[in-house]
């Protein structure tokens, strides 16, 4: 904040592009404090050397590829949900709509004896039919979105059930592991590739064409502009002519492209897929998110912080095993590292906004 | 200014109804391009419901309404704006977390490429935000800063530099000293009148006589959705001004008032017996 008012006037100032002898306050390590992501990446730090030192085996190279695997599945979630929380809103049904988007390719190969791609592409439809779903509910009932999506969720939860019980009568999905295109399809969403001797999933590069792309949208285009207006504050938005309705609608429809993405994977590296899986997740998707350095109250975050925040889960998650603990303090580390990194990233935007 | 031309605004005779309540009654006021005109009123005066007939969210119920000398009912706050008439709020309309310069072109972000490589002119809005303000006589640090660290007075120059960089003829203020300090304050009448200097007509809405003596041309006074007196500055003195505001021998009215005033036994008082209620 100043406290001193400019008096220069534009003819009596120094002219020209001459550099602001008030800028040369603002060193790069101010820069640095004010980015969203710092807290992520300190505590994503932190959290590497803790299990480098603690689990030998952490630092193997298979064992590395297995974190970023772990942090992938999340990732792909965590980053539309990043942008979605940026925007302002909450989506509780990300986690079961994962489920849903695998349940409806597979049904929908499986019960049409179709090629499987066909079932991947309606289930496209169908899961971002879902979102735009929530985000047209929401702009026009204008209840708060915890409380459209927790509909959806409980719905899409008690469908996803219903549904596989009546088509599959068991709680999963008959195997499409034999059909037409399962092969190129496990391809494109469930393969592995060797880079140096070690297998990667395939599921690391769409993480990181997600975050590039997110990151592209939120950071250069117009509507990464309005993504922040709205969630940073809806009615100046509305009143400088943004369009508030559209610009959350398709918020909700990059969570549902994610969820597709998710769900096929899900289907396709285990060829049949569990009706009751998925919830719980939405709460991690949005955990990774506020541990990037999202705003719980919208408009302020980076998709690159949500990836980080999805690769310390990652590591969590896969550094107990590692260490040879019980898999049941994964949980409180989560917990902890939650409360820390949100202390961090209040600590650090306080500092930054105080000291310009 | 010229006096061939029509002024850019010119309110004739202009009332508002909701329902029976009269919001607004027989109001007359001239805008001319290179001039401020305030509008001065007590709260409930009257004063935002002819901000937004000349923004365009209500529209008169009678009396005439001319842009440039034509006879308008405005439909909406768009149509307002494609006619050159930019309003600027007391909440100014822009998003505190957010980096000045995506403030200054939000909603009218410049694009440049081509499909799904079309993006935001960045350096062409930095730059042109930076050269916009220092054109206001506004000396930025930082651009990047998120404008909700700027003073109230600088988060409403960058509001007004806004509407005059996107084209605005007339330039509709909405009590744009109303929060702030004496010095920020003159900051705002400064950019106002710098506004007035690039050929923009302004109305400055106004509760303050002493603000609108400085930089206005003509001053319109409202009192309960009437107009009690419309003034050339030419023909009105700072204090006379000051006086008919404050309304005069109302001001006497109430002095005496509160001096015979009893205190009332919700407030303290006794009641007549002298026992406590």
């Amino acid at each position: 904040m100043t406290t001193t008012v400019p008096e220069k006037h534009p003819g009596s100032g120094p002219p020209g592009p001459q550099p602001d002898e008030r800028l040369v306050r603002s060193s790069p390590w101010k820069k640095l404090l004010g980015r969203p992501e710092l807290g992520s990446v300190v505590g994503a730090i932190a959290v590497f050397l803790f299990f480098s030192i603690i689990a030998d085996s952490f630092l193997q190279a298979s064992s590395l590829a297995t974190v970023l695997y772990a942090s992938s599945t999340l990732g792909i979630m965590a980053v539309p949900v990043a942008l979605l929380m940026i925007g302002g809103e909450f989506d509780l049904s990300a986690g079961v709509l994962v489920t849903s988007s695998a349940l409806v390719s597979s049904m929908f190969s499986y019960q049409m004896t179709a090629n499987t791609w066909v079932g991947v592409g309606v289930s496209l439809l169908v899961t971002l039919a879902i979102g735009v779903f929530n985000g047209v509910m929401l702009t026009r009932t204008k209840l708060p979105s915890f409380i459209i999506t927790l509909g959806t969720f409980l719905m899409l939860t008690g469908m996803n059930l219903g549904f596989t019980k009546l088509i599959s009568g068991t709680v999963s999905t008959k195997s499409i592991a034999d059909m037409e295109g399962f092969s190129s399809a496990k391809d494109v969403f469930a393969s592995t590739f060797t880079i140096g001797g070690v297998d990667f999933k395939i599921t690391i590069i769409w993480w990181l064409a997600l975050v590039l792309v997110a990151t592209w949208i939120l950071l250069r285009t117009r509507v990464g502009n309005w993504i922040f207006a709205v969630g940073g504050d809806v009615d100046a938005a509305r009143a400088v002519g943004v369009p508030v309705n559209k610009t959350k609608i398709g918020l909700y429809m990059g969570v549902a492209f994610g969820a597709w993405i998710s769900g096929q994977h899900l289907l396709f590296s285990y060829d049949v897929v569990q009706s009751g899986e998925g919830v719980g997740n939405e709460l991690i998707y949005i955990v990774a998110a506020v541990i990037g350095g999202c705003l719980i109250t919208g408009g302020y975050g980076s998709a690159v912080g949500a990836a980080i925040g999805a690769l310390i889960f990652g590591m969590t998650s896969k550094g107990i095993v590692f260490a040879e603990w019980n898999s049941d303090w994964f949980k409180f580390f989560l917990g902890a590292m939650l409360l820390l990194a949100t202390l961090l990233n209040a600590w650090v935007r306080k500092r930054a906004e105080a000291s310009k | 200014m010229t006096e061939d031309r029509a002024p850019l605004v010119e309110l004739d005779g202009v009332s508002k109804y909701y329902g029976n309540i009269r919001a607004l009654e027989d109001v007359s006021l001239v805008v001319n391009a290179g001039e401020i005109s305030c509008v001065l009123g007590d709260n409930g005066a009257g004063k935002s419901t002819l901000i937004k007939i000349i923004a365009g969210l209500h529209q008169h119920d009678a009396g005439s309404f001319r842009i440039e000398g034509e006879e308008t009912k405005l439909s909406n706050p768009r149509q307002a704006l494609d006619l050159g008439i930019a309003t600027v709020y007391q909440d100014l309309a822009v998003v505190p977390l957010m980096p000045v310069w995506r403030n200054f072109f939000l909603g009218s972000e410049p694009t440049k490429g081509k499909g799904p490589f079309r993006r935001m002119d960045v350096d062409l809005m930095r730059r042109t935000t930076r050269t916009e303000l220092l054109r206001m006589g506004i000396d930025l640090r930082d651009v990047d800063q998120p404008i909700g660290t700027l003073s109230g007075g600088e988060r409403q120059c960058v509001a007004i530099a806004r509407a005059v960089y996107f084209g605005a003829k007339v330039l509709v203020l909405d009590e744009p000293t109303a929060a702030l300090g004496v010095k920020q304050s003159g900051v705002v009448l400064k950019y106002v009148a710098a506004a007035r200097d690039a050929g923009l007509g302004v109305v400055l809405i106004t509760h303050n006589p002493h603000h609108a003596y400085l930089v206005g041309d003509r001053f319109v006074l409202l009192k309960r959705g009437a107009m009690f007196g419309s003034h050339a500055r030419e023909e009105i003195t700072l204090d006379e001004l000051t006086r008919q505001m404050a309304g005069g021998s109302e001001l006497d009215d109430l002095r005496h008032e509160l001096e015979r005033a009893p205190v009332p036994t919700h407030l303290g008082g006794h009641t007549p017996d002298g026992t406590e209620k």
